[in-house]
């Protein structure tokens, strides 16, 4: 898929009690967590975030707690990709099991505000704005064919209907 | 000749149904207990019956514990709390545990004996790692992966390549698991094992309790890493013999087993360690930590971290008599009701109230931000749990610093960052 938006750049260790703070944890309803996403780490970013925007940061993306809230969180303010040098590992995971697309890229080029066009096929990132081109890590087969089906359980539904489960 | 395997290795393979494993393969896993709490359980059971899923796996393998708002600190977590309930009473799932027979999970799971040496777990906490300290297999994972779980008692899992870590050497007076842990972490960083499983072994840990494996394993995510994991051995045959209520394993790590690397760290030029503010990786040595001056509002004793029996007679010795620095709080939350009691037995309580704190029922409380002693803007805490990331404990101004039970203890008679040796 081809996606097109403005980026919110943001640094190293962007971990998950930034992304969605856990005083907001009582409640996982999705207004809950859009209103409250990345409040910690830029205030405005609900306010400002347009459906097909991207969050792009250093290394080490979401690291911290396993809650599914962060990606959850992401998903629903309109993100469909997140591009970082590195992600913590049960974010990685959670990501690619809701449904959320991840991408492993050197980000170092691409600042706030820049606008990019984003294949998760084949991994390429065009900065439009500074008009450069960035490739990122393939994804493992296992992980694309996650997120083609809609995520874990969508994939899990599949296989129950093919028998091959349950 | 088979290949040589690590103990992480060999436990995810007795859980599949291949021949054998490689780091980087992804395999299916046959899950022995699947945990969820109040807050990520509420969307796993939301997913779970969005699928429509009639029944779990198997009732007798999943523990659902409400540990982290409860008792319910307000409307909304009291309707995620009931969502548990609700369930547990619909497939009358076995280890469901409400407020007065239960605690933090982590510390609670291991009490109870229901995560057992060689059980491969799953946990919709990122700290499931803790009973790596058993010589389990147990890793963090999302409330997606808890309901394919609940439905199909397996999961796919990426065999990860191991870190082992060896500490030597007899530990100092006031050094305990936490601080080898905050050590290890300041060297190797936040992310210096992702994706990896940390293999914990050396003489050092001769000298240690399970309390303080536990502490380690637990922190195994503070560096990134999958799992945490020690050989077991006659301290944990001690431990689980007399809680375990079914058959376990204990696995060792194969002569000749691959190893990403080797860290070898000496325990005994190891000192307590305080991490700094916002991450685990900041960590001091105490001596250059009491120098700053440092002053501190809350000391905060508990977690799945150190909210053990062993922490807190640790603290206990170090404030017994004495009285916490004025315009501060001690808030102590013992792991679980057993702790609980067995503190109050021991005359621990009284030791923690007459210095002036207070002692909570066993939650999760403040260790997330959540309540029972959240920071105002600029306050400081110091605090035997192991996050210290920006507003972990409230207002995106404050601060939280890491550290041991008894440095916690010493830090609040003083009302700043102090080792033990300052006040015994
Ligand atoms: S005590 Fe803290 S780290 Fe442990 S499970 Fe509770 S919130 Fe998480």
């Amino acid at each position: 898929m081809i996606f097109k938006g403005k980026v919110f750049k943001f640094g190293d260790n962007i971990d998950t009690d930034a992304i969605i703070p856990a005083r907001y944890l009582n409640d996982s309803s999705d207004e809950n967590l859009k209103k409250h996403c990345m409040e910690d780490a830029d205030p405005k970013f609900s306010s400002n975030v347009s459906k097909g925007d991207f969050i792009v940061a250093g290394n080490n993306f979401g690291c911290g707690s396993s809650r599914e809230h962060a990606p959850r969180a992401i998903k629903i303010s309109g993100v469909p990709v997140v591009i970082a040098k590195s992600f913590a590992r049960i974010f990685y995971r959670n990501s690619f099991n809701i449904g959320l697309f991840i991408l492993e890229a050197d980000t170092d080029g691409i600042d706030n505000g820049d606008t990019l066009e984003v294949n998760t096929e084949n991994g390429t990132i065009k900065n439009l704005t500074k008009n450069t081109v960035i490739n990122a890590k393939p994804i493992p087969e296992f992980m694309s064919e996650l997120v083609s089906a809609g995520g874990l359980m969508e994939y899990a539904k599949k296989k129950v209907k093919e028998g091959g489960l349950g | 000749m088979e290949r040589p395997l690590t103990i992480t290795e060999k436990i995810i393979l007795n859980h599949t149904n291949q021949d054998d494993v490689s780091p980087g393969d992804i395999v299916n896993a046959k899950i022995d207990i699947a945990l969820g709490n109040d807050i990520t359980a509420p969307i796993a059971i939301k997913e779970f019956e969005a699928i429509g899923m009639k029944t779990v796996f198997d009732r007798q393998k999943i523990a659902l514990v409400p540990d982290h708002f409860v008792p319910n600190k307000d409307i909304l977590s009291a309707k995620q709390a009931k969502m548990l309930r609700e369930f547990a009473k619909t497939h009358d799932i076995k280890y469901y545990f409400e407020c007065g027979e239960a605690g933090v999970e982590h510390a609670l799971l291991p009490e109870k004996g229901i995560v057992l040496p060689g059980d491969l777990v799953i946990g919709a906490d990122s700290h499931t790692c803790t009973y790596g300290a058993l010589g389990a297999f147990a890793t963090g994972v999302g409330s997606t992966d808890l309901a394919y779980v609940f439905a199909f008692g397996e999961l796919w899992l990426k065999i990860p390549k191991s870190i082992k870590v060896v500490f030597t050497g007899k530990p100092g007076k006031w050094v305990s698991g936490k601080d080898l842990v905050l050590y290890l972490i300041g060297q190797i960083g936040v992310e210096g094992a992702n994706y990896m499983a940390l293999e914990f072994s050396g003489d050092t840990f001769k000298y240690l309790g399970m309390a303080d494996r536990f502490t380690i394993a637990n922190m195994a995510i503070e560096a990134g890493a999958k799992s945490g994991i020690f050989e077991p051995d006659e301290i944990t045959e001690d431990y689980v013999e007399k809680r375990a209520k079914r058959d376990y394993v204990f696995y060792r790590s194969d002569e000749g087993a691959k190893y990403a690397k080797v860290l070898n760290f000496n325990t005994e030029t190891i000192n307590p360690q305080v991490a700094f503010p916002h991450l685990p990786e900041n960590s001091v040595d105490i001596n250059e930590a009491s120098a700053k001056d440092i002053k501190i509002d809350q000391s905060v004793i508990g977690s799945c971290t150190n909210g053990r029996i062993e922490d807190l007679r640790i603290a206990a010795q170090i404030l017994k008599g004495k009285k916490i620095a004025k315009y501060t709080r001690l808030i102590v939350i013992p792991a679980t009701n057993e702790v609980y009691k067995m503190a109050e037995k021991e005359g621990l309580i009284d030791i923690f109230m007459d210095a002036g704190g207070v002692v909570s029922t066993p939650t999760c409380g403040p260790c997330l931000g959540g309540y029972m002693g959240i920071l105002a803007d600029g306050e400081r805490a110091i605090s035997s749990t192991n996050r210290n990331f920006k507003g972990r404990m409230g207002d995106v101004t404050s601060e939280v610093y890491l550290a041991n039970p008894a440095v916690c203890a010493a830090s609040i008679i003083l009302g700043k960052i102090a080792s033990p040796e300052e006040v015994m």
